[in-house]
C-alpha cells in the first residue's frame, strides 16, 4: 500500500497543493480518492522542497483540504497500446468510453513522447490525393506533413476534414496499413457525432481511434487528449508501419485550456493572456508528425482551429502557422457566397509541396500551373478593388478577363461537391482550362513548352 | 568533476533550484540527478543556486544530486565539426541516434566531437620555435575544401620543446609540447575548449569593405550584405525566412557556413541534410556540406538548450574565423531564442519588461550581433563573421520587442512582406522598406569589381520603383488607362524590374544563383529598354504599342534563358531591344 496524504494545503483552480511529501518526481501521476467514493487522476507540475503542486485532470470541484487521500503512483503518464485500439473510443486520458473492455498490453508509452532526432527523419515527398482541387493543385498535402485548417466558427471545416479523411488516397497505401487517429478537444457533442457518422458511412470506422474530450468534459484533460492521440499515432506508424492521418480539433479549445491552467499557476502571461511557452507547447504536438528513416509508416497531421474573430494574427493561428508546414485557410465571405470548400487561396500554402510534385510525382507542369494561378488570382484582387471604384465597364479588356477568371476559379475550381472526388489530372486540366481565360502573354510564370502543351485558346 | 555536490530542492520545468551549492560558480556546467541531465548555473544566492537544465526534467525528484564540473558551458573546438550536425550544446545528433535510435532520450551525457577518429596532421612548428597565442602549430585537411588550422590557445605563449612527426592523430593526442615562461609545460592536442558565452579575442577589428555575395539579386544588387556585417530578416509565417536563409547558406561566398536551426522545424534540418551533400559549391566544386556545420535545436527540443544554441554556433564561427576564414552564420529564428529567454526568465520569476520579455533582451541581442565583424585575427589574418538572423514577429507585425531591438543592432534589414508572399512574389523581400547601411561602404568595391555604373543603375531602378509606388495610389482610384504615357511607362518598367529582376525562383536551376555580372547586365537590359521606350514615348508612341512587342517576353525570361556563363546573350538582347524600338520609331517618323 502506498503512502496516502490526507491533508491538502490548498485547492485552487485546477490545482491542489500538498506538503510533507518525499521522493516525488516531476511529472509523476497522482491518484486522488475523494470521500472514498471517487478517484481522480492528477500530475505533479511543480516541486518546491517538500511541497508538490498537482494538476487534477477531472477538475477540483468537490475537493476540500480534508476530504481526499492523495497517493503518488511513481509512474509518469502513459497509456497502454496495442492494435486493438483501432475502432475504439477513449477519453482524454486514454480510458475507454465506448462501454467496451480496457486495453491490456505490455506496451505502455509516455504520452509526452520524445523529440524526433532530426537526423532520423525522412523528408516527406509523396503526395496524398484528397480529390479536392484547390488542395491538390495549390496546397498539395504530402504524406508526413503537418497541414492545419484555419477556420472560423460556423464554417465548414468539419465537412472538409471529413471529406479529406474519406477521399485521402495515398499512392501505395492499402486499406490494411491505413489508420485515422482523431483527437477532439472541447468540441460539441454534435460535432463529435458528425465525425463518428462520417467515418461509419465511409466504412473506415474500424481503422479509426478516437480520443474525445467534449465541451462539457474537464478542461485539464484537453491538455492530455492530443498527446494520447499522437502517442497512439506514433505507435501505429512507427511500431506497426501504418500510414496514419491524425485530425486534432479544435486547437483553439486546447490553447484556451492551456491559458486557463497557466493563469491558475499565476504565470506571467504573454500575448492575449496566453502563456509565453504556447509556441513550444504547440510544437511538441505538431512536430510529432513526420516520417522516419527505415520505417514504413507515417504520421500526417491535420489540426483544425477556429480563429477567434476570424483573425489570422491571433496567437493561436499565428503560432500554429509558425510551426506547421503551411496552412489551409477558410474564409467566411466565400462561405457566405455558398462556396464549398471556402478555401482562401492567397494565405493558404503547403511548404512541402515543392518537393512532392512535378514529373516524378504528379505532372511536370504542376509547379508552374500553381504559381500562375496564385499570381493571377492575386491580380484578380487588385482588379476587383479597382472595378469597385471605377465600375466594371471602365476597366481594360485584360482586367475584364481577370474578373472572369476570378469568378470561374471560385465557382468551378475552388468549389466542389462534398462527395466529389477529382483525380489529380482532372484537377490540373481544369486549372489550365481556367487559365486559358487569360491572354497567353499574361501567363509569365509558365514555361513555354507547358503553354504550348496545355494552354487552350478561348472558345476552343 | 570538482567534487562539489548539491541537492535538488525545486523543480519547475527546465528550471530547478538546488541547495548546498554555495561553492558552485556562475555559469558552471553541472549534471543533475541520477540521469545526469546537463545543466548550467544561472544564478546563485547564498546556499541556493538556480540551474537551467538542457534536457527534459520529467521524472526528476527533489533530493537528487547536483554535481559540479568546475567548467563553464563550453564547446570543444577541433577537426570534425564540418559536415556535422549538433544539438544546442554541441552534442552530435548522428552519434545520439546511434545510441538511441529515432527519438532523443535524456541523460546521454556530454558528447561532442569524435575523439577516436584519426586525422592526418601536418606540423608547422619545430622544436625551438617561439610561438604565441593565435599562431598555427599544425594543420589538418578537415575536408577537401577546408584546411583546419590548430592555433596556440589564448594567453598562451612559449617555446616548442617537443613537436611530433606528421601522421595520424586523434583529437586528444598531444602533438606539440610548449614550455611557457614559467617553465610550465603544456601539451597541445588537436582540440581546445572555449566557453560559449565569451567572445573569442582578436587582434583588432578592421573596417568592412567587401560584400558577401549571395547570388540573390534583390540582396546583392539592391540591399547588399557585407562580409563581417549583420542582417535582420523579419517576416510573418510563410513569408520565406527559411527559404532565404537556405539560399544564403547554399550560395553565399563565405568559406564556412554555420546554420543554426533555433526552435524551428525538424524537417527543415532534414531537408538541409539531404540536399547539401548533393549540391556543389560553384567556387570550390566540392559538395556544399563540406563547408557547413548544422546546429539543430528544433522547436520540440528542450527550451534551455535553445537559449544556448545561438552561443554554441557563434563560438564555432569565431573559431574558424580565427583561422582566417570568412564565416557566415544563419540563425533561424532569433525570435525563438528570445522566447526561450523569456520562458526561462519567467520561471526565474524575474520582473518582465515589454511583452513578458526580460529587461535584458536588448543587451543580449546586442551582444550577439556584436560578435559579427571584420577582424585581424591574433594570428594576423584578415577574416570575418557575418550574422544573418531571421526574426519571427507575432502576427507579422514589426512593432514588437524582438524586431524593434534587432533593428537597432543590424545594418542590413531585409523586410519580408506578407502581401508579396501572398502574390507569390519571391523572395518576398520588400523592395521599398528594406535597407542596407552598407551601400556607401561597398560602393567602391562594386564600382571596381562589377562596373563603374552599377550603383548609379541601382539608384535609377530604385527611383522607378518608388515612383511606381506613388503612381499606384492614383491607379487604384482611377485605373491605369488614363495615366499619361510617360507615367504608364514607369509602371511598365517597374513591373519589369519586379517580375524580370527582383522575383527570383529558388527552385529554378538557372535562377537559383546568379553571378554579379549577370545581375548587372540584367539591370542594364532593363535600362536599355526603358531608355528606348522613353524615346518612343516622347514621340507620342503609345505605351500599348511598346508593350505589345515580343521582345518583352524575352526580357522577362532572361533570368531563366541566360545561363551564368553565357552572358553574351544579354548583349545580344540589348541590341535587339534597341533595334526593335528604333524600327518602331522609324515607322512613326
Ligand atoms: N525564393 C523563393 N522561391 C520559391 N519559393 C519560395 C521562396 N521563398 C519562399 N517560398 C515559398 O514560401 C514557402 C514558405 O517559405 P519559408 O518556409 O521560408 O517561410 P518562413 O518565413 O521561414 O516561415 P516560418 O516563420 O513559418 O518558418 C516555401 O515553402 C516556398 O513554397
Ligand atoms: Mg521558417
Amino acid at each position: 500500500m502506498r503512502k496516502e496524504y490526507l491533508k491538502l494545503d490548498k485547492v485552487e483552480g485546477p490545482l491542489i497543493v500538498l506538503s510533507g511529501v518525499n521522493n516525488v518526481s516531476y511529472g509523476e501521476m497522482v491518484s486522488i480518492r475523494i470521500d472514498d467514493e471517487e478517484i481522480r487522476k492528477g500530475k505533479v507540475i511543480k516541486i518546491e522542497g517538500n511541497q508538490a503542486i498537482v494538476q487534477v485532470f477531472e477538475g477540483t470541484a468537490g475537493i476540500s483540504t480534508s476530504n481526499s487521500a492523495v497517493a503518488f503512483t511513481g509512474e509518469l503518464m502513459s497509456i497502454p497500446l496495442s492494435k486493438e485500439i483501432l475502432g475504439r473510443t477513449f477519453n482524454g486520458t486514454g480510458e475507454p468510453i465506448d462501454g467496451s473492455y480496457q486495453i491490456i498490453s505490455s506496451v505502455r508509452e509516455n504520452i509526452n513522447g520524445r523529440p524526433i532526432n532530426p537526423v532520423a527523419r525522412k523528408y516527406p515527398r509523396n503526395f496524398i490525393q484528397t480529390g479536392i482541387s484547390p488542395i491538390d493543385a495549390l496546397m498539395t498535402l504530402i504524406r508526413g506533413q503537418k497541414l492545419p485548417i484555419f477556420s472560423g466558427n460556423g464554417i465548414a471545416h468539419d465537412e472538409l476534414a471529413a471529406q479529406i479523411v474519406r477521399q485521402a488516397k495515398i499512392k501505395d497505401a492499402d486499406s490494411d496499413n491505413f489508420a485515422v487517429v482523431f483527437g477532439a478537444m472541447g468540441i460539441r457533442h454534435d460535432s463529435a457525432d458528425y465525425f463518428m457518422k462520417s467515418f461509419q458511412v465511409s466504412g473506415v470506422l474500424d481503422h479509426v481511434v478516437m480520443y474525445v474530450n467534449t465541451a462539457d468534459d474537464p478542461i485539464v484533460e484537453r491538455i492530455s487528449t492530443p498527446r494520447c492521440a499522437l502517442t497512439a499515432a506514433e505507435y501505429l506508424a512507427f511500431q506497426n508501419d501504418m500510414h496514419v492521418l491524425v485530425i486534432l480539433t479544435d486547437m483553439t479549445s486546447y490553447a484556451e485550456a492551456l491559458r486557463e491552467i497557466s493563469s491558475a499557476k499565476e504565470e506571467v502571461p504573454s500575448r492575449k493572456g496566453y502563456p509565453g511557452y504556447l509556441y513550444s507547447d504547440l510544437s511538441t504536438l505538431y512536430e510529432r508528425a513526420g516520417m522516419l528513416k527505415g520505417k514504413e509508416g507515417s504520421i500526417t497531421l491535420i489540426p483544425i482551429l477556429t480563429m477567434p474573430n476570424d483573425d489570422i494574427t491571433h496567437p493561436i493561428p499565428d503560432l500554429t502557422g509558425f510551426i506547421t508546414e503551411g496552412q489551409i485557410v477558410l474564409n467566411r465571405e466565400l462561405s457566405q457566397k455558398g462556396i464549398y470548400p471556402p478555401i482562401e487561396l492567397l494565405p493558404s500554402l503547403s511548404r512541402l509541396m515543392k518537393d512532392g510534385i512535378g514529373a516524378d510525382y504528379t505532372r511536370e507542369d504542376h509547379a508552374d500551373l500553381a504559381a500562375q494561378i496564385y499570381a493571377a488570382y492575386s491580380r484578380v484582387q487588385d482588379v476587383r478593388s479597382l472595378s469597385q471604384i471605377i465600375g466594371e465597364e471602365d476597366i481594360s479588356d485584360v482586367d475584364k478577363r481577370y474578373l472572369k477568371f476570378g469568378r470561374e476559379l471560385e465557382n468551378r475550381f475552388i468549389s466542389q461537391e462534398d462527395h466529389e472526388n477529382r483525380s489529380m489530372i482532372e484537377t490540373l486540366d481544369l486549372g489550365w482550362k481556367l487559365l486559358s481565360i487569360l491572354p497567353v502573354d499574361e501567363l509569365d510564370r509558365v514555361k513555354l513548352e507547358y503553354l504550348q502543351k496545355y494552354y487552350r485558346n478561348e472558345g476552343e | 568533476m570538482n567534487g562539489n555536490e548539491g541537492y535538488v530542492r525545486e523543480i519547475n520545468g527546465p528550471v530547478i533550484k538546488g541547495v548546498n551549492m554555495g561553492s558552485f560558480k556562475l555559469n558552471e556546467m553541472v549534471t543533475v540527478g541520477s540521469h545526469k541531465l546537463i545543466g548550467e548555473i544561472v544564478s546563485i544566492e547564498g546556499d541556493i543556486a538556480t540551474v537551467q537544465v538542457y534536457e527534459e526534467t520529467e521524472g526528476l525528484r527533489a533530493g537528487e544530486k547536483i554535481l559540479g564540473t568546475g567548467n563553464p558551458l563550453s564547446v570543444t573546438l577541433g577537426p570534425g565539426m564540418l559536415g556535422n550536425i549538433f544539438d544546442g550544446i554541441q552534442r552530435p545528433l548522428q552519434r545520439i541516434n546511434s545510441i538511441s535510435e529515432y527519438f532523443i532520450p535524456e541523460g546521454i551525457g556530454l558528447l561532442s566531437l569524435d575523439d577516436e577518429k584519426k586525422w592526418e596532421v601536418h606540423l608547422v612548428v619545430k622544436s625551438g620555435d617561439r610561438v604565441q597565442a593565435g599562431d598555427v602549430y599544425a594543420t589538418v585537411q578537415e575536408t577537401l575544401s577546408i584546411t583546419h588550422k590548430l592555433m596556440v590557445p589564448y594567453r598562451m605563449s612559449g617555446v616548442v620543446v617537443e613537436a611530433n612527426y606528421d601522421g595520424l592523430y586523434s583529437l586528444n593526442e598531444s602533438i606539440v609540447v610548449l614550455e611557457r615562461e614559467n617553465k610550465e609545460q603544456i601539451c597541445l592536442t588537436l582540440s581546445s575548449k572555449w566557453p560559449v558565452r565569451r567572445p573569442r579575442p582578436v587582434k583588432k577589428r578592421i573596417s568592412i569593405y567587401k560584400p558577401l555575395i549571395t547570388g540573390q539579386r534583390v540582396i546583392d544588387s539592391f540591399y547588399p550584405i557585407a562580409k563581417g556585417g549583420t542582417v535582420g530578416l523579419p517576416g510573418g509565417f510563410g513569408t520565406g525566412k527559411t527559404m532565404t536563409q537556405h539560399q544564403l547558406a547554399k550560395w553565399c561566398d563565405a568559406d564556412i557556413i554555420i546554420y543554426i536551426g533555433c526552435g524551428e522545424r525538424g524537417n527543415e534540418m532534414t531537408n538541409v541534410l539531404e540536399e547539401f551533400p548533393a549540391l556543389i559549391d560553384p567556387r570550390t566544386q566540392r559538395p556544399l556540406m563540406e563547408r557547413t556545420i548544422l546546429i539543430a535545436n528544433t522547436s520540440n527540443m528542450p527550451v534551455a538548450a535553445r537559449e544556448a544554441c545561438i552561443y554554441t554556433g557563434v563560438t564555432m564561427a569565431e573559431y574558424y574565423r580565427d583561422m582566417g576564414y570568412d564565416v557566415a552564420i544563419m540563425a533561424d529564428s532569433t525570435s525563438r531564442w528570445a522566447e526561450a529567454l523569456r520562458e526561462i526568465s519567467g520561471r526565474l520569476e524575474e520582473m518582465p519588461a515589454e511583452e513578458g520579455f526580460p529587461a535584458y533582451l536588448p543587451s543580449r541581442l546586442a551582444e550577439f550581433y556584436e560578435r559579427a565583424g571584420c577582424v585581424e585575427t591574433l594570428g594576423g589574418e584578415e577574416a570575418s563573421v557575418t550574422i544573418i538572423g531571421a526574426v519571427s514577429p507575432p502576427g507579422g507585425d514589426f512593432s514588437e520587442p524582438v524586431t524593434e531591438n534587432t533593428k537597432r543592432f543590424v545594418t542590413t534589414f531585409l523586410a519580408l512582406d506578407k502581401k508579396l508572399a501572398y502574390g507569390r512574389h519571391y523572395p518576398a523581400i520588400n523592395y521599398l522598406t528594406s535597407y542596407s547601411g552598407y551601400i556607401h561602404i561597398l560602393e567602391d568595391w562594386y564600382n571596381e569589381n562589377v562596373s563603374s555604373d552599377m550603383m548609379k543603375l541601382r539608384a535609377k531602378m530604385m527611383r522607378l520603383l518608388q515612383e511606381e509606388d506613388k503612381l499606384n495610389e492614383i491607379v487604384q482610384l482611377v485605373g491605369e488607362d488614363i495615366l499619361p504615357n510617360d507615367q504608364a511607362l514607369v509602371l511598365e518598367t517597374a513591373r519589369m524590374i519586379k517580375k524580370g529582376f527582383l522575383q527570383q525562383n529558388a527552385l529554378h536551376k538557372e535562377d537559383t544563383f546568379v553571378v554579379l555580372k549577370k545581375q548587372y547586365m540584367m539591370l542594364k537590359v532593363i535600362d536599355v529598354f526603358y531608355e528606348n521606350a522613353l524615346l518612343c514615348v516622347k514621340m507620342g508612341i503609345p505605351v500599348s504599342t511598346i508593350r505589345k512587342q515580343d521582345i518583352l517576353q524575352d526580357i522577362l525570361k532572361m533570368k531563366y534563358d541566360v545561363p551564368n556563363d553565357q552572358l553574351d546573350l544579354l548583349n545580344r538582347l540589348m541590341e535587339r531591344i534597341t533595334e526593335t524600338y528604333q524600327s518602331i520609331r522609324q515607322k512613326y517618323e
